[in-house]
């Protein structure tokens, strides 16, 4: 590389001098000339005759190694020596900022964990994580990354794991927790028991998953790479058309004047430009998404997301938390505290999970000594005695069951009812929880044109139609069973355009056949979930419905990047081809066109690395 | 069965396309990709073809690339 531009430099400055110097001596120039083109472009014309031996014909060398060649045979010395220097400094800044976008793509995915101290005997050795194998005891220090999924089994710690999940709040770990690999240990001391091997390991599937994702080519990608297939082909032969045919047909027309114009075609005529431009900016886009903790199995899913018109939401684990909590309170006499406070302490031995929703809710310490006489009726509730006054709290059931009249109306979700001396006290509201990001997530997607938002659940209908109103979702299908969902995604496939996309998001721990059916299937919470990133085409990490709206997002950014590339690059070239056909452009247009144009589309294309915050 | 090799030297993005193209039609091979941004080949093939399928694809490349060497990933 250094030797190359010192010669590039060289063969400058040779250049200048032989435009500086004035003679009239014809073959002084045409040797200074000729010195400063072997200088710049000797190793291109090399190449072009050594491929011509090997049958390799039209390919960059030889295509500007005839250009330069034919300017000379035409009397246009600088030019040909331009032609060339261009070239070669357009490669040099080509190949400069391929490597740097590589390498600004893999910094991104700089979770790959170099070592692993590994406990033999009394001291740590330093292993390749591949090398470790499942049972060995790992420690990893503050400020390591976690290089195999484990077991804590010593020590407690923060995690940063931004790396996997782009989220910035780190997360505890303890003994007994499982860590993932890719995480950033940030302050503590932990001893890990190894529970996968490398290879299985999460940071080894997610860099696998993502370095493959541009394996499957966009839609954008084929057409250009099949354009390039003939584009070259029918550039050259026009050139040839063009340096012969206007000369014998045409008064007056001289064929150096015309063979000049054929010579800007051959510049041209190079399809690097379309071709490196766009699987460049999905490169950059799967590789920003990655760092949002959003994994995109593939180019082609990356440019269908933004054509996405209907989205198809899983209810519970998707929008909603997936866990139970207290909604609302509705005491008779008593208030709302106190009712709580007799429901917590009647439930107080059970572990039911309503029960511990309840504990939640109250959340201040139970006095045990406070309870007597407890007793659990299965499948109704739990009677006690608390200060000495005889509790209630349970279900329809349990009421009837002691002959206590007690609110009867529909009510959405789980009710507790409490009576307390054989009085109905009121009950208490449980039900799951929608997602903090749910409803903004939701109104961001009407916003950005999705025709459709659609909610899928198994829950029953008065529960399902409630969170459905809170979010402003357009269409709900309850009380389905999982068969039953591939069939409403049928029906709803009917209902898009014939270029609109169908996504559905799911937490993917039993959604898998509609994951599968959906045109792109999102799922939720992946980290650490095998099988949602098996199923699904897309990878939340985090489980926040709006990652959905920054995946669009990126991939509409993608997308424009890509489609500006390639409109910028055809456009171009044609332009400069017209202009030179006519005569108006001159070869040095024709190296913008060639050079030039990739130049900036790789410049673009570098945007796609850019992800902005949605909030 | 797959095998991904390194593709040291890869600096064009269009020879990236000639290569796979070529790849993908040696006899035995159901799938080649080239990925131009990781420099890797995937070559997807039967397995008692394999060893000629390489030889094969390091000559296509050599073809095509010159400087670009085929490494084993």
């Amino acid at each position: 590389m250094k030797r190359k531009i010192y010669r590039i430099t060289t063969g400058a400055i040779v250049y200048i001098i032989a435009i500086l110097i004035k003679t009239d001596i014809e073959w002084l120039h045409f040797l200074l000339y000729l010195i400063a083109l072997l200088t710049v472009g000797g190793d291109v014309i090399l190449n072009a005759i050594k491929n011509i031996f090997k049958g390799k014909v039209f390919d960059e060398n030889f295509l500007m190694s005839i250009a330069t060649i034919g300017a000379f045979f035409v009397g246009d010395y600088p030019e040909g020596v331009a032609v060339m220097l261009f070239y070669q400094i357009g490669e040099l800044f080509q190949s400069y900022a391929v490597n740097k976008s590589r390498k600004s793509i893999a910094s991104l995915m700089d979770i790959r964990p170099d070592y692993a101290n590994v406990k033999k005997a009394d001291e740590l050795v330093r292993m390749d994580p591949d090398e470790v194998q499942i049972g060995d005891i790992i420690v990893i220090k503050a400020g390591e990354k976690v290089p195999l999924d484990g077991k804590v089994i010593e020590g407690s710690s923060m995690l940063d794991t931004s790396a996997l999940t782009g989220e910035s709040v780190p997360r505890g770990a303890e003994t007994g927790d499982e860590i993932l690999s890719g995480c950033i240990n940030i302050n503590g001391l932990l001893t890990v028991e190894v529970t996968k091997e490398y290879g299985e390991s999460t940071v080894s599937k997610i860099l696998d998953l993502v370095e493959n994702a541009s394996n499957k080519k966009s839609n954008s990608e084929q057409f250009i790479t099949k354009f390039a297939r003939y584009y070259t082909p029918i550039v050259v032969i026009v050139a040839v058309l063009l340096a012969i045919i206007p000369p014998l047909f045409i008064k007056d027309a001289s064929f150096s004047d015309w063979i000049y114009r054929a010579l800007s075609f051959l510049v041209v005529s190079c399809p690097c430009a379309l071709v490196i431009s766009i699987p460049l900016s999905f490169f950059g886009g799967i590789g920003g998404a990655s760092r949002k903790g959003i994994l995109v199995k593939g180019s082609n899913y990356l440019e269908a997301l933004a054509k996405a018109e209907i989205i198809v939401f899983d209810k519970t684990g998707t929008l909603t938390k997936g866990v139970f909590n207290v909604q609302e309170i509705h005491p008779i006499e008593l208030t709302g505290e106190e009712l709580l406070e007799i429901a917590a302490y009647t439930e107080s031995y059970s572990n039911h999970p309503i029960s511990i929703s309840l504990q939640q809710a109250y959340g201040k310490e139970i006095d045990n000594t406070r309870i007597t006489e407890v007793e659990e009726i299965s499948g109704h509730g739990v009677v006690a005695a608390i200060d000495g006054k005889k509790a209630a709290a349970g279900n329809a059931k349990l009421m009837k069951k002691l002959g206590i009249p007690y609110y009867e109306g529909e009510l959405i979700g789980t009710a507790v009812h409490v009576a307390v001396d054989g009085k109905y006290a009121g009950y208490i509201l449980i039900s799951d929880e929608v997602k903090p990001d749910s409803l903004q997530a939701i109104k961001t997607l009407k916003r950005s044109h999705i025709k459709k938002t659609v909610m899928l659940t198994g829950d029953n209908r008065a529960v399902a139609e409630k969170t459905a109103n809170i979010l402003g979702i357009d269409k709900v299908y309850s009380e389905l069973l999982p068969g039953d969902k591939v069939d409403k995604l049928e029906e709803l496939f009917q209902e898009k355009t014939e270029n609109g996309k169908l996504v559905f998001v799911g937490d993917g721990m039993n959604d898998a056949p509609v994951l599968a059916r959906a045109d792109i299937g999102i799922a939720m919470g992946g980290l650490g979930s095998d099988a949602a990133i098996e199923a699904a085409d897309i990878v939340i990490m985090t489980d926040e419905p709006s990652k959905i709206v920054t995946a669009i997002k990126i991939s509409k950014k993608t997308l424009r990047i890509a489609q500006e590339n390639m409109v910028f690059a055809i456009g171009v070239k044609i332009l400069v081809l017209l202009l030179s056909a006519i005569g108006i452009a001159t070869m040095w247009a024709a190296v913008f066109a060639d050079v030039g144009v990739t130049i900036i589309a790789i410049i673009n294309s570098f945007r796609a690395l850019n992800v902005k915050n949605t909030q | 069965m797959k095998k991904t090799f390194r593709l040291e030297g890869l600096d064009c993005a269009n020879c990236a396309a000639k290569i796979e193209a070529a790849v993908g039609k040696i006899e035995g091979v159901k799938e080649a990709t080239v990925n131009f941004m990781t420099t890797k080949m995937i070559i997807e093939a039967e397995d008692e073809k394999m060893p000629e399928i390489i030889a094969e694809a390091e000559k296509i490349v050599k073809k095509i690339e010159p400087d670009t060497v085929m490494k084993k990933a």
